[in-house]
């Protein structure tokens, strides 16, 4: 292999793992609040795109007006969804958010195929990020960087949120008890809902994101996507919004590179995913930044 | 309490509703019932919504036959093989189903040929190309060709007519289809070049994936004159757009699975210069039945039918056929009539049964030119 | 007390003996498509019931049912497939010597399924089980989709994509059935025993029920293993009953599916599995017809494809939201409780009238 081939795979890496790390770091903030592995956040993810599709391509709005408007509608369902399916579980045993989690996805993708219907539709690409960049031999599309930056911005943001503001701290003390922290005063409902909202909202720019880079949109596109930045959530410690960060980046990389260095084996690919998920829970049981903690019933 | 209430209201209602569904369907006595089985929902939704705008049309054009009114039953199989099975046993059982016709994904169309074999009901696949549907069954039949003679096809024109030396092969491993035509395309490639390494690069990607990148990086290194890729249309689109972004500047080539409005709209300027093989064109001259079809379909849909519209029109279509020379609709005589299909003019060609019960016709090559499948030349089999 | 456990074995006895009459019936009796959602039924009873044993019972967060199932579907079709079935099968590439000549009755495919699964559970059991909760899950649902991929791949094995058909349809009434009284009766034994106190100490408190001598890891083993072993069992008749198998059929959909079930029948409850079960194939089924047009009064409702699996996925989110614990909690089904709840009836009944109804016969729960 060329060096200059290893840095088209690398980018390339690089530009799927953005992607991932968007997706995963809402995951994870609503894991780490909540301990719910939330299944519907991958179709959360193909209602922002649809919303952005029918603003983009349907009404005619330009994108720098589509987009915004599909992640504060896509905030908007977030706290439907919270409200309705996982509030009223508070308390009971985890497994129920799961299952009604998982309720949740299936209605929301049967929902896409009759409203949407099931024939995959093409995502407008705005034209800037349509250009191809030449870096020495590699190529990419102007998208990779835009969406790079997109993935730093927001991950600051939300590091800011998490750890500078108000709300971010009641989030914080939320993770550790959700009891406690409600006797302190703090409106755990409202928190709890701020915190959907935030990531359905990181949701919704992934799943521009990835309508913008892969241009197909259909009602189960959120599925795969959703899967693997639960494992990327994983591989850096459910719950810890960096380590959501790199195990986006380093899911995204490495899924590029097995299939890079061996080509004969890419009908592996998500078995290698998982091997490596598995070998390493094995000997770093709480993934990459994850902290010990004692478990929650 | 009041919860549960909601609860039990909502269930009674739905449960109504489902009666009241159920309930004047067994309406005219005279009537035949054609059953359908479909993914309507889950992974190969889209394919089940396409088949059915064919189906759909071609019921329109021909509501009745032996006089008697035709009642078309769609159910949804989801896109599973359990459900496959159960869906076509409902039809059998529950509907009166006397011939049947499905399914997108010869998954589910395996599934539903063990059943109707079983109860002595013949079914026309309209697009399930595996080899293994017909095989071993006296009751399923099928409106498509099958996956080797269509693997030859692409070999031999990009052999012949492209002069391609060095092909890189990037096949969907979950997907049978794909699976097939890849090995059928290899083998016939080599007989045709005496030449194992003009297969320069063999590799896959997983249903679901659409970073098609890294494979193209790799093949691309290889720099071979074209990439054959025979998957559905979705992931056609976004390879194709991959490709031509990294600036791969070769031949696309792809199956009869990428006939889909979809294709162009998705793969954009990246779809221009795509080659397929495919069933039909209007411009072919196949069949003169080609033409009309074209026509009432924009006229109905306002776009262009996909290769799966024209295979479920032309399975029912042979359904129907086959009941009016039966001239009954007791299924086994409908069967034998069905067994016989012969020089049928169908939407996709000129159809002629074999014994296994899979369509042999001819095969045409399109390429997509201003937006548009154009007709590039027919491949007799 | 005496008088009232040997009652209650007397019934046991009877709807057990009026629940095979029934089998009895359906199989001779039923058309084509009953029986085979019959059939279906059993499969996910079994599948339900052993999520029960790993999740309800033992607190495993387990996400591998559907790679355990094809393993025993696999298994199973591989071993009871004629040699010519399998020579047409396999036509891309051709299968490997070692499996190519065998042909084996059902039972011992289906064991040998069971086994299988058993010891794949063994192979991701040993590192997995160490790991807590959402860790657990996702390395049990990595594993089943390691599987699945496999499959995929392991052409000269499984066909890969291309699938394997004409599995002989063993399944019948009797055999999947029975395979469920089986495996409820084993599951039953098990959490009424010592042991399975045991298991249930380590779901409520692991660093109690060790501080208590409870070897954590053997006991978690042995209940993966043994719910392992009937997925695969179950696998092996769900493959011989739809006579055609594919890696698609074990997406980890599959398993979403199973928690569904076992969530609505209640953590804990065998009797809520095994209601679920049922109630959750046959809805599948009779909420077909909203899918085609209907007329309602002097409205004509085209059919819309997909409203099916609409109102059934909102029938399961509210399930989850209004039955907290499912539809039996922790409860399970007991003579004295059916028997109270019958005498109260008839009490209220004869309140209403004032006069005795004629007694009532009723089966015990399996249908």
């Amino acid at each position: 292999m060329t060096v200059s081939l290893f840095f088209q795979h690398l980018a390339n890496g690089i530009s799927l793992g953005a992607l991932y790390a968007l997706i995963a770091i809402g995951y994870t903030m609503v894991y780490g609040i909540l301990r719910l592995i939330n299944f519907a956040h991958g179709d959360i993810v193909m209602v922002a795109a649809y919303v952005a599709f029918y603003g983009a391509a349907m009404y005619a709005l330009p994108w720098w007006l589509a987009f915004p408007l599909a992640i504060l509608l896509t905030a908007g369902l977030g706290m439907i969804i919270e409200r309705a399916a996982y509030r009223p579980l508070r308390g009971v045993p985890r497994i129920q958010l799961f299952t009604s989690a998982v309720a949740v996805s299936f209605l929301l993708e049967n929902l896409g195929i009759v409203v949407f219907s099931g024939r995959p539709k093409a995502f407008p690409r705005p034209a800037f990020l349509d250009k191809p960049l030449h870096v020495g031999d590699v190529i990419i599309i102007s998208y990779t960087p835009v969406a790079v930056a997109v993935a730093l911005i927001l991950f600051g943001g939300l590091l800011y949120i998490v750890h500078r503001t108000k709300v971010g701290m009641a989030m914080r003390a939320l993770s550790k008890d959700i009891e406690t922290t409600g006797l302190m005063g703090v409106d755990t409902d409202r928190v709890i809902m701020i915190a959907f909202a935030i990531g359905s909202a990181l949701a919704a720019a992934g799943g521009i994101l990835l309508a913008i880079k892969f241009p197909q949109i259909n009602p189960l596109m959120g599925v795969v996507p959703g899967l693997k930045a639960f494992i990327a959530a994983v591989l850096g410690g459910i719950g810890n919004i960096t380590g959501a960060m790199i195990g986006g980046f380093l899911l995204g990389i490495a899924e590029i590179m097995i299939v890079a260095f061996f080509p004969q084996l890419a009908g592996y690919r998500d078995a290698f995913a998982y091997t490596i998920l598995i070998a390493l829970l094995l000997f770093r049981p709480t993934g990459l930044m994850g902290e010990v903690e004692p478990e929650k019933a | 309490m009041s919860r549960k209430k909601v609860l039990l209201v909502w269930l009674t209602l739905s449960l109504l509703l489902s009666l009241v569904a159920a309930g004047p369907v067994a309406g005219q006595e005279d009537e035949i019932v054609i059953g359908v089985y479909e993914p309507m929902t889950g992974p190969q939704a889209a394919g089940g919504e396409l088949t059915m705008q064919g189906v759909y049309l071609a019921h329109e054009v021909r509501p009745e036959v032996l006089g008697r009114p035709i009642r078309l039953v769609l159910v949804d199989n989801r896109s599973d093989k359990a459900e496959s099975a159960t869906a076509v046993q409902r039809l059998i059982e529950q509907e009166g189903a006397v011939a049947i016709i499905g399914s997108y994904g010869s998954s589910n169309s395996m599934a539903g040929g063990e059943v109707a074999e079983r109860a002595g009901v013949p079914v026309m696949g309209c697009s399930p190309t595996n080899p293994l549907v017909t095989e071993g069954k006296d009751y399923y039949f099928r409106a498509c060709f099958i996956d080797p003679f269509q693997g030859r096809v692409m070999a031999k024109y990009a052999v012949e007519e492209l002069g391609v030396e060095k092909v890189a092969i990037i096949q969907d491993v979950a997907q049978d289809y794909s699976v097939g035509l890849a090995a059928f395309f290899r083998e016939a490639f080599i007989e045709l070049t005496g030449d194992a390494k003009g297969i320069v690069a063999f590799t896959a990607y997983q249903t679901g994936d659409q970073d098609f990148t890294a494979q193209l990086a790799s093949v691309m290194a290889k720099n071979p004159d074209a990439i054959y890729a025979p998957g559905y249309f979705g992931d056609g689109a976004l390879l194709a757009r991959q490709a031509r972004e990294m600036g791969y500047q070769g031949y696309i080539l792809g199956a009869d699975a990428w006939e889909a409005p979809e294709l162009i709209e998705i793969g954009g300027s990246a779809a221009e210069g795509i080659l397929i093989t495919s069933h039909y064109h209007p411009e072919a001259e196949l069949s003169p039945a080609s033409q009309p079809f074209v026509e009432l379909f924009m006229e109905k849909y306002g776009e262009r039918p996909s290769a799966f519209a024209a295979l479920g029109y032309d399975a029912y279509m042979l359904v129907v056929d086959a009941i009016e020379r039966a001239g009954t609709d007791d299924p086994k005589a409908i069967r034998d009539a069905m067994a016989e299909t012969k020089d049928y003019e169908a939407v996709t060609g000129t159809i002629t049964l074999d014994k296994n019960g899979d369509a042999v016709k001819d095969a045409v090559i399109l390429k997509v030119e201003d937006g548009e499948f154009k007709y590039v030349g027919t491949v007799k089999p | 007390m005496r008088t009232s456990i040997t009652r209650n074995r007397i019934l046991t006895v009877l709807a057990l003996a009026g629940f095979v009459v029934f089998l009895v019936y359906a199989q001779t009796n039923w058309d084509a498509y009953r029986l085979r959602i019959l059939n279906l039924c059993a499969v996910y009873t079994i599948f339900a019931v052993t999520f029960n044993l790993i999740y309800g019972y033992t607190g495993q967060f387990s996400l591998g049912h559907a790679g355990f199932a094809a393993i025993g579907a696999y298994a199973a079709a591989l071993l009871t497939m004629s040699p010519e079935q399998k020579a047409a099968n396999f036509f891309l590439a051709p299968i490997i010597p070692l499996l190519r000549d065998v042909e084996w009755p059902f039972l011992p495919a289906l064991l040998v399924g069971g086994t299988l699964a058993a010891l794949a559970s063994l192979l991701i059991g040993w590192p997995a089980l160490r790991l807590r909760g959402d860790y657990l899950a996702i390395a049990t649902l990595g594993f089943s989709e390691i599987i699945r991929v496999l499959f995929v791949n392991w052409q000269r094995i499984t066909n890969g994509s291309l699938g394997l058909k004409g599995i002989p349809d063993h399944t019948n009434v009797y055999w999947s059935w029975g395979a469920a009284l089986v495996t409820i009766f084993v599951v039953k034994r098990l959490v009424d025993s010592s042991y399975g106190r045991a298991l249930r100490a380590v779901r409520d408190d692991e660093v109690a029920a060790q501080a208590l001598g409870v070897r954590l890891f053997t006991h978690k083993m042995m209940a993966f293993m043994l719910s392992s072993f009937f997925v695969g069992v179950a696998g092996g008749l769900m493959a011989n009953l739809i006579s055609t198998i594919d890696p698609k059929v074990f997406m980890f959909f599959l398993t979403y599916q199973i928690v569904g079930i076992t969530v609505m029948g209640g953590m804990s409850s065998l009797t809520g599995s095994l209601v679920a079960a049922v109630l959750y194939t046959v809805f599948l089924e009779v909420l077909r017809p909203i899918e085609s047009p209907f007329d309602l009064g002097p409205l004509h409702i085209p059919g819309i494809p997909g409203m099916r699996m609409v109102l059934f996925s909102t029938l399961l989110l509210l399930v989850i939201l209004f039955y907290r614990q499912g539809l039996f909690g922790q409860r399970e089904f007991s003579w004295d409780g059916l028997l109270n709840t019958l005498a109260r009836l008839h009490r209220r009944v004869t309140g209403l009238w004032g006069r005795t109804p004629p007694p009532s016969t009723v089966e015990k729960g399996e249908q």
